[in-house]
């Protein structure tokens, strides 16, 4: 499998930036693999590095590691559910890092982590130390998820697909919270997602991946407004609106994700293209810049006027 | 579609269905899910009503009710005038080619064991339609009118992608040339470039064949795109109903608002400045609904009557029914 390959990208601080996918596109993958959450083998990091703070990730060991996952890096999975260990209280699964990455006292820590509950909006906080993750609903577990990845202050937040297993009006909430945090907080965040409206209303920027590969990149509004990747384009125009006119019908983009299977030679959205070239099913194009911090991979570019 | 005019294929009323919570060894019922709570809506002759709501609401208990795959607790369900309930098995079994559903995940409802052709030709078989080279025939053709290549009988359900899986479903549905189709999530499972293929293949295949569908969805935006009327669902209840245009520019019951001003909007500048009505809390358990409105632990207007008395589901203006004391 050729789940991700050669991405690049970086991550000011304080900056939201948004991953958009869907699935098999890699999104996913990239993230667990800048913190080596992979089960390796059979995964393998075959190139690359990954700067934090100057510090290359993919190089460090296991205990370095360890200090900077849930430390300086906080992690949202998607399922609440599978990510909180259903034997152990809420209440220790939020000092639990604490204690180890900070040192604090038992005492201290579980005051913060009542501080912290309160944050995320979860009502009676102290009392709610001592339940179990059963006992709350999936809304409050993803709250119970975001406070224990903010328990150590991290400086840069990961968050995939957070709300995608929550109700719309759930959503909302969460949505409400975060962006609440950022301006208090001030971190940084990467947002995976497949849904564009989500990313829409919450990051400063956009990558957009198909196949492995980052196709497009852009700051929010420059991407919505003036999207340059086919694929991208095609994203947009099959998202049925709603406000606004009611399209006859829906635009479709033909054919299906690529096989990961297969590495990559060409462009890999080449077979579902409409303005496939003939130089796409040759050789990959690789992501360069086209407008200011506006980045696309494609060989199509009808604002050049020379043909390719 | 003037959905009007024409008559009336489905007629629920007061549409209930209660799964018992039994306790200790002689399993004594202590209590009730009550997943639909007595919901009462007409279907008419080619239109397509969206179910929408939120996870547990009781949408897709409504659509398998409805169809009778689960035994109702109280209410009434007819088909083109005939009392679903009161039908034998046998008689029932006889009505079941008119009436077919498509479920959310292609996965989960194809087995794995069968091929693409015996798939779809069970339905075929079960009720004697066609025989020999015909049901064949019939069984190419019908993975043809779903966009998939005639070669495919043969081959197994993992061997294709979501999409092609969700096709087959639909071909399955309509194998027996049914009148009235629920599609139970239909899109749900799907990647965002994929999904618009299947609703424009169902949009298709209703034009062809002149389909009504109930479509149930939490997707607010796919619904606007391919209903007609709107039924909006919460705990058990539907609360606002009336055509897709109103509902989605004038909708009435507060949780209609809050639930649309929630839906993300893919357009950045758009949704700056937009005005949220965030809901605090969760939905209740429908083992325990709240007396009264079944919202009003959640509504951001809510009365003292509204945690008092249940609201009366009434009509305020032509095709515009909604539940609610405040409106």
């Amino acid at each position: 499998m050729y789940a991700v390959n050669g991405i690049s990208f970086d991550l000011k601080k304080g900056e939201l930036l948004g991953i958009v996918g869907e699935s098999g596109s890699g999104k996913s993958v990239t993230m667990m693999s800048l913190l080596k959450l992979l089960p390796m083998p059979p995964a393998e990091i075959v190139s690359g590095t990954a700067k934090f703070e100057d510090q290359d990730l993919l190089q460090l060991d296991t205990k370095q590691l360890r200090k900077i996952r849930s430390g300086k890096i906080g992690f949202i999975f998607q399922d609440p559910m599978t990510s909180l260990n259903p034997v152990l209280t809420i209440g220790y699964q939020l000092a639990e890092p604490m204690r180890e990455h900070l040192g604090l006292s038992r005492r201290k820590a579980r005051k913060r982590s009542a501080e912290l509950l309160e944050q995320v909006g979860i009502p009676m906080a102290e009392s709610r130390l001592g339940d179990y993750p059963h006992q709350f609903s999936g809304g409050m577990r993803q709250r119970v998820m975001i406070a224990i990845a903010l328990a150590c202050d991290p400086k840069v937040l990961i968050a995939d697909e957070p709300t995608t297993a929550l109700d719309v009006t759930i959503q909302a909430q969460i949505l409400d919270i975060v962006k609440q945090l950022r301006k208090d907080l001030g971190m940084a965040i990467i947002w995976i997602t497949h849904d564009l409206g989500v990313v829409a209303g919450i990051a400063d920027r956009v990558a957009v991946m198909y196949g492995g590969f980052i196709v497009e990149e852009a700051p929010v509004d420059e991407l919505y407004a003036n999207p340059k990747h086919p694929y991208t384009q095609g994203l947009l125009k099959t998202l049925p609106n709603l406000e606004g006119e009611r399209a006859e019908r829906l635009e479709s983009i033909s054919g299906q994700p690529p096989d990961l299977r297969q590495k990559p030679q060409s462009c890999p959205f080449a077979p579902r293209c409409s303005n496939v070239l003939e130089r796409c099913l040759q050789e990959n194009p690789s992501i360069v810049n086209r407008g200011i911090n506006h980045k696309v991979a494609c060989w199509w570019n009808p604002d050049s006027g020379e043909k390719e | 579609m003037s959905s009007e005019a024409s008559p009336v294929l489905l007629k629920v009323e007061g549409l209930t269905k209660h799964f018992p919570i039994t306790k200790g060894v002689f399993r004594r019922q202590v209590g009730a899910v009550k997943a639909v709570d007595g919901i009462s809506f007409d279907i008419f002759k080619g239109e397509t009503l969206g179910l929408v709501g939120e996870s547990g609401c009781g949408k897709s208990t409504a659509g398998r009710v409805i169809l009778q795959l689960y035994p109702t607790t109280a209410g009434k369900v007819s088909f083109k005038g005939q009392d679903l309930m009161s039908l034998s098995k046998e008689d029932l079994r006889k009505q079941r080619p008119q009436m077919q559903m498509i479920f959310q995940d292609p996965q989960d409802s194809l087995n794995p064991r069968m091929t693409v052709g015996s798939i779809i030709s069970e339905p075929l078989v079960e009720h004697g339609k066609f025989k020999g080279s015909e049901r064949r025939e019939r069984v190419e053709q019908l993975l043809e009118s779903v966009g998939m290549n005639r070669e495919f009988t043969n081959r197994y359900p993992h061997e294709f992608s979501g999409g092609q899986r969700q096709r087959i479903g639909i071909a399955r549905a309509i194998a027996l040339s049914p009148e009235f189709i629920i599609c139970d999530e239909p899109i749900a499972a799907l990647d965002v470039s994929i999904q618009a293929q299947v609703v424009n293949l169902l949009e298709d295949l209703q034009e062809e064949y002149g389909l009504t569908y109930l479509f149930i969805s939490h997707d607010l935006s796919m619904i606007r795109h391919i209903a007609d009327r709107v039924a909006v669902m919460y705990l058990g209840r539907i609360v606002e109903l009336t055509d897709s245009e109103t509902l989605y520019s004038t909708p009435l019951h507060p949780y209609t608002q809050a639930l649309l001003s929630a839906v993300p909007i893919h357009d950045p500048k758009h949704e700056k400045k937009r005005e949220r009505v965030i809901l605090t809390g969760d939905v209740p358990s429908p083992a325990n609904p709240p007396p009264g409105c079944h919202f009003s632990t959640r509504c951001p207007r809510a009365e003292k009557r509204c945690f008092e008395d249940s609201p009366e589901w009434r009509e305020i203006a032509p095709g515009h029914q909604v539940a609610c004391h405040l409106v």
